[in-house]
């Protein structure tokens, strides 16, 4: 079971009140009649599925029916960080790497001390 | 004063009115404990209920000087005015549920109206469309301890806090305006549902109830 973070009642709730809503951050094309199929296509049915660091949208049912982001580790279920509408994860799979680099370097640079 | 077209719930015309659970009564029945009992259940019925959509500074100033009660601005808060008879819950950043003595809606819904003038906001009469269960007792924790998934511990729960969450398979506001009481507001759909949910789950504390 989650134990979901809901940005907007400010406290921990039961996955039991909350359903995913599938990927987050997906722009509808500003003008859909200037896109070609493949575009129009790709926003309508194709959605990431990444290892790792996945960012999608989760709204709160049975609380205050609010939707948010979860950025949530897709192989450990770890949920990372949630965030409100509109706003920007502070968690992603580039910081995610890098942070993994540095540890690793600084690991290397442990073993040769 | 906005366009929108309002009316009073309540008619004149002597139809029987009923509770949403006047069919449990019947069918369920009202227990009463013989001795003493640790856990009261009462349906307090034809409450006026309002849910106010808009910004919260807009309507925090109109409720203010219509109530005379502040618009609660934290999540979960409850606030209730000094009769304890009206209050008002925050339900989402954007939405509050209104209770006042059954008959007050009518009024207090036109006040708000004409002291909203056109700012954004909506107000929703849904009197007919939930009921509030009281609970009280030294069981009532206890009992909702078995039901709701939401932790009732006075140290997260405290009085003044009331959430939306999920009571049986229903979903249920649950709040807390006093140390000993707890209130729940179900849909009349769900009503008997609950009901009969309470008067199981109460059994083994010789739940006791007042009609």
């Amino acid at each position: 079971m989650f134990y979901i973070y809901c940005p907007y009642c400010g406290e921990h709730r039961e996955e039991e009140e909350f359903h995913p809503k599938g990927q987050a951050h997906i722009e509808r094309p500003k003008e859909p009649e200037a896109c070609s199929d493949e575009e129009w296509g790709d926003y309508l049915f194709f959605r990431d599925n990444p290892r790792g660091v996945h960012h999608e949208m989760w709204v709160h049912a049975v609380g205050c029916r609010k939707f948010f982001n979860v950025t949530r580790h897709t192989v450990s279920y770890e949920i990372l960080e949630t965030y409100k509408m509109g706003e920007q994860p502070s968690i992603t799979a580039d910081s995610q790497s890098q942070a993994r680099e540095g540890a690793a370097v600084s690991q290397q640079e442990g073993v040769r001390a | 004063m906005s366009n929108a077209a309002t009316f009073d719930t309540r008619t004149d015309t002597a139809i029987p009115v009923e509770s949403p659970l006047a069919y449990s009564y019947r069918r369920s029945g009202a227990p009463q404990a013989g001795g003493p009992s640790r856990l009261q259940l009462r349906e307090r019925a034809m409450l006026g209920h309002l849910i106010l959509r808009g910004g919260a500074i807009v309507l925090d100033e109109a409720v203010r000087d219509v109530l005379g009660i502040s618009l609660p601005g934290q999540p979960q808060a409850l606030v209730q005015d000094a009769s304890g008879e009206r209050s008002i819950q925050w339900l989402s950043p954007d939405e509050w549920l209104v209770i006042v003595p059954g008959g007050e809606e009518f009024p207090l819904e036109t006040k708000l109206r004409e002291q909203l003038g056109s700012a954004h906001f909506a107000i929703s009469d849904v009197s007919g469309g939930q009921t509030l269960l009281e609970l009280s007792g030294e069981a009532a924790r206890e009992l909702l301890m078995k039901t709701v998934i939401y932790d009732v511990h006075p140290s997260n729960f405290p009085v003044g806090k009331g959430v939306t969450t999920v009571f049986a398979k229903a979903t249920t506001i649950l709040r807390r305006p006093s140390d000993e009481r707890w209130e729940l507001v179900v849909r009349r759909s769900f009503a008997d549902y609950c009901y009969r949910w309470l008067l199981d789950a109460g059994a083994e504390f010789g739940i006791n109830v007042q009609q």
